[in-house]
């Protein structure tokens, strides 16, 4: 027939994507109660749209719950509201009161007491308090070494601890969703993806993020080497430390005083591509959290921390 | 050339310890520029601490140690790797050579579609190499790149690297691996990695990472017939049905028509809906939603396929299994199955052979222990769309889950269909349970009396037995020691062989239910498994399990018949409670404590029971 359509080859992005949508609907027919943790970065973003394109024309019936640490930046904050009201999210916002009770800062008590009261501890309560037997999150193999061995699926127990004895084989695309009662498991849709993987596919889809990881000229410190953003008042300048205008984006986004900006003058998503080709440090150099210890995301991992 | 335009090659390396694996695989990330500059001055601080170059970059140290993980007994498989070029994507399955090798290449092999073997070529082909090339052609990967390293060490010789290329290719042939590209590369170097060297000038094919960046990326064999496993159904309104799932082979296009398999409904794809787009085609990989223009009865497990060439719908199989567990394969176990998107309860009914991998060779066996593969025969509940594996992956593989700690433990690969399913028909019998159980004024049911020997099982069981026999209640006791000196004569005390004892008490003891009687069964039944697998013969509320709960110490102090004694000695082996396990029930319906001398009152209280629950009048 003369106008039988033909099919192009997938590229690679398509196969990610089928691969990601996938895993998604896995969840959606293995899982009782499952839920997205959304960070507001670009992975949360680009895992979000992967949901609702999953689903279509049916409409995304996960919940999908943030852990605000209450040092994000403003900008992410008004970012995820939009974005909830714009897709109609039922968004769940989790704080832990009673860390915010006893003034948990990363200022004063350091990243390592702030990310495992406010994040690890507070994703463990919001999951119990949920009954959430699925959580699916954005984390990818490439992001540092130790996840390169991590399961798509990935049980905890009923204390959120993952056991790194206990892992189960993952063959072909056959994912072995089955707990016991109080376990629970994590899932990440987005194992195989790169950090650029990431950015081609927010370019081709056209995907929304926060404008912070465009480079613009913010208000900045300089602190150990890294460029902190003055994004409230309750970073306070030693004397002598002024904050200067500079133009610079972030490569990840967490807690504004635990987030390092790198000057750049990448303005559009095409420009952060080109710059991340020539690019010579890797992603997670801003993080403060990873530095505080060697070994340390393996250990936050069993923890609970994603 | 656009980025989008890329394409994605998933591939497998494998290689014995100190082949140079990790070390051509951080050639690959570092010529490619994935090395960043501060991963980059962490290797040169690493390199001068740990490497084994003498100070130059150790590559090898890019990868996290899977050694290091083997210190910390942390489950070590596989790791995954990425890198791109302008071309393609890359996603690497790196797995350690050794210990647990066949677990761990099998999960990395089952989504590759090529894999890089390496071979040291100072030591050539060895037993782990043909390994490697078993286990990859079982798992279906057709393509193979045999990359013979360290060509530095031996002055680039060309003799040396054909005579290993001839050798794995005679092996390889004999498995069926057919696309094999040999290449002398040094990982070290960089000679033949990413360009050709002019070092081995003799050579003439491609260097190996100009010939991934062309070599064909699908896994199975092209030209399939169209499949689509249904994994979630998308009810949007009354109009709407989307049957969702990735497409695993062939292609499909709006007004086909296709048949559902395991029922054989047939109906035409009415529309392809992706993402609130209607798609003219759509094929293998991808993962859309598809529509009928019939309404049939259709979910998740069921499969759509083209009408010319489906899926055989089957509830019996030969399979390879490779088993991935400490605890090992009992024929005659029940295990869950996952079957793509099918879920199903599997038996293995019949181990055929092991496979000895080393060997090539075929070796008789009643059990599989972890790492090791076999070939048998297993049929399931129900009946399920199926393809030999070698035919497509996604409809031809399954695991075998364990139903109680829900673990992954085994792998398997459908050979063919027995079709036996369509074959035996059950015997309608004229006169039924029902009509039998009302002549004799009793509703049939089992009690299963589990515990350690000297328990005092059996002497439960006949108090209870004689008790019932004083109302006319019909009854019969199925004693494990009586049994084994006739029906279960030919079984010893092995775990594959106490599975086979239970299950043949448990059928004995089903036919018995059939015709109507109150069956006693005093066994001490150490596995839950089989006790399951024993409920599950029956029908819902006609078993009752009763734990017979005596501390092994007291059990051990009777000891009527002296076998605790002589298993002490050692003169008994697989004693349980001694040298065998005894796992009790997790939720046992009656649970009598066989130490405080009552037996009597323990008889009375079930059949008291029996009388409550309408057994007896
Ligand atoms: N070698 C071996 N023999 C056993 C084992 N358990 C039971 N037997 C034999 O199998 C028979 C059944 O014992 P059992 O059902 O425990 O008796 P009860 O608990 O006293 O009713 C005994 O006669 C023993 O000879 C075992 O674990 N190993």
């Amino acid at each position: 027939m003369a106008n039988t359509p033909f099919m192009r080859p997938l590229t690679h992005l398509d196969r990610l994507e089928a691969e990601s949508i996938f895993i998604i609907r896995e969840v959606a027919a293995q899982f009782r109660n499952p839920v997205i943790l959304y960070s507001i970065g670009k992975d949360s973003s680009v895992l979000l749209h992967l949901a609702l394109k999953a689903f279509r024309p049916a409409r995304l019936t996960f919940p999908v719950l943030h852990i605000d640490t209450t040092w994000k930046f403003r900008e992410m904050i008004e970012f995820r509201d939009r974005i909830a009201k714009r897709h109609g999210l039922d968004l769940i916002v989790h704080i832990n009161e009673e860390g915010l009770r006893q003034g948990i800062s990363p200022l004063t008590h350091g990243s390592a007491v702030h990310t495992d009261i406010m994040k690890t501890a507070a994703v463990k309560q919001a999951l119990d308090r949920g009954g959430f037997d699925a959580a699916l999150g954005g984390a990818r193999r490439d992001e540092e070494k130790s996840r390169a061995k991590e399961r798509v699926f990935s049980v905890r127990s009923a204390e959120h601890r993952w056991d790194p004895r206990n892992q189960r084989p993952e063959l072909w695309n056959i994912y072995n969703g089955r707990i016991s009662r109080g376990e629970s498991v994590r899932v990440f849709p987005l194992s195989n993806w790169t950090e650029i993987d990431i950015w081609e596919y927010i370019e081709r889809e056209n995907i929304e993020v926060v404008p912070l990881y465009f480079a613009k000229e913010r208000p900045v410190v300089e602190r150990d080497g890294t460029l902190i953003m003055v994004d409230d008042d309750r970073l306070q300048l030693a004397p002598g430390e002024c904050a200067a205008m500079r133009s610079v984006r972030f490569r990840t986004l967490g807690c504004y005083p635990l987030t390092g900006a790198i000057p750049s003058r990448a303005a559009t998503v095409r420009e952060i591509i080109d710059e991340m080709r020539a690019a010579t440090t890797s992603e997670r150099q801003g993080r403060l959290i990873d530095g505080d210890r060697s070994g340390s995301m393996e250990r936050k991992k069993q923890e609970g921390y994603f | 050339m656009e980025p989008a335009e890329k394409s994605l090659l998933r591939f497998i390396t494998c290689g014995s310890v100190d082949d140079g694996k990790s070390t051509l695989i951080g050639r690959l990330l570092y010529d490619s520029r994935l090395v960043l500059e501060d991963q980059l001055a962490a290797l040169e601080r690493d390199s001068r601490r740990h490497g084994t170059t003498g100070g130059e970059l150790d590559l090898a140290l890019l990868l996290d140690g899977l050694e290091a993980e083997r210190e910390q007994a942390i489950t070590i498989d596989v790791a995954y790797r990425f890198f791109a070029t302008r071309k393609r994507k890359f996603i690497v399955a790196d797995t350690p050579g050794h210990i647990q090798y066949t677990r761990n290449m099998a999960t990395g092999a089952s989504t590759a579609s090529l894999a890089v073997v390496l071979v040291d070529v100072r030591k050539g082909v060895l037993t782990q190499t043909r390994r490697h090339a078993t286990v990859l052609s079982l798992l279906g990967v057709r393509a193979v790149v045999l990359a013979v390293n360290k060509m530095d060490l031996v002055a680039y010789e060309r003799a040396r690297f054909e005579a290993i290329a001839e050798e794995f290719r005679a092996f390889a042939g004999r498995l069926g691996i057919a696309g094999i590209a040999a290449i002398p590369l040094s990982a070290l170097q960089g000679d033949n990695v990413t360009s050709r060297s002019p070092r081995m000038p003799w050579y003439e094919g491609p260097a190996l990472l100009p010939y991934l960046e062309t070599v064909g990326v699908d896994a199975d064999p092209p030209g399939g017939a169209f499949r689509l496993p249904v994994q979630w159904v998308n009810r949007t309104g009354p109009d709407f049905r989307g049957y969702a799932g990735l497409i695993a082979r062939g292609e499909v296009r709006p007004g086909d028509p296709v048949v559902a398999q395991p029922s054989g409904l047939a109906s035409r794809i009415a529309r392809i809906v992706f993402d609130n787009a209607d798609l003219a085609v759509a094929a293998a990989g991808q993962a859309v939603m598809v529509t009928l223009a019939d309404d049939i009865d259709l979910g998740r497990g069921d499969v759509l396929c083209a009408p010319e060439d489906p899926p055989a719908a089957t509830d019996q199989v030969a399979a390879t299994l490779i088993w991935m567990h400490d605890e090992p394969m009992l024929p005659g176990r029940r295990y869950l199955a996952r079957v793509g998107t099918a879920e199903a309860i599997a038996q293995i009914t019949e181990l055929k052979h092991k496979i000895n991998v080393d060997l090539l060779e075929h070796q008789a066996a009643k059990i599989l222990g972890l790492n090791e593969i076999g070939f048998c025969n297993l049929s399931f509940d129900r009946p399920l769309a199926l393809d030999p594996y070698k035919n497509c992956r996604d409809t031809g593989s399954f695991i075998l889950v364990d139903r109680i700690t829900n673990l992954t433990v085994a792998a398997g690969m459908v050979a063919f269909s027995l079709r036996r399913a369509a074959n035996i028909v059950w015997q309608p019998l004229a006169i039924d349970k029902r009509r039998r159980s009302e002549i004799k004024g009793q509703r049939p049911c089992i009690l299963w009396f589990t515990g350690l020997s000297g328990s005092g099982k059996s002497t439960i069981a006949n108090l209870v037995e004689m008790q019932l026999a004083a109302l006319g209640r019909h009854t019969y006791l199925l004693d494990g020691d009586n049994v084994r000196h006739g029906l279960n004569r030919d079984l010893g005390f092995t775990d594959a062989d106490r599975v086979e004892n239970v299950r043949r008490v448990a059928e004995t003891a089903r036919l018995m239910v059939d015709a109507g009687l109150i069956v006693l069964v005093s066994f001490i039944s150490p596995f839950r498994g089989e006790r399951r697998m024993a409920r599950e013969l029956m029908e819902e509320g006609e078993f009752f399990e009763i734990h017979v709960d005596t501390p092994l110490e007291i059990c051990e102090a009777r000891d009527r018949k002296g076998l605790y004694r002589r298993a002490r000695l050692g003169q008994i082996a697989n004693f349980t409670g001694i040298s065998s396990p005894y796992e009790p029930p997790e939720a046992a319906d009656y649970v009598i404590d066989g130490s405080d001398g009552d037996p009597e009152g323990a008889a009375r209280m079930l059949v008291g029971e029996l009388r409550q629950r309408g057994f007896i009048l």
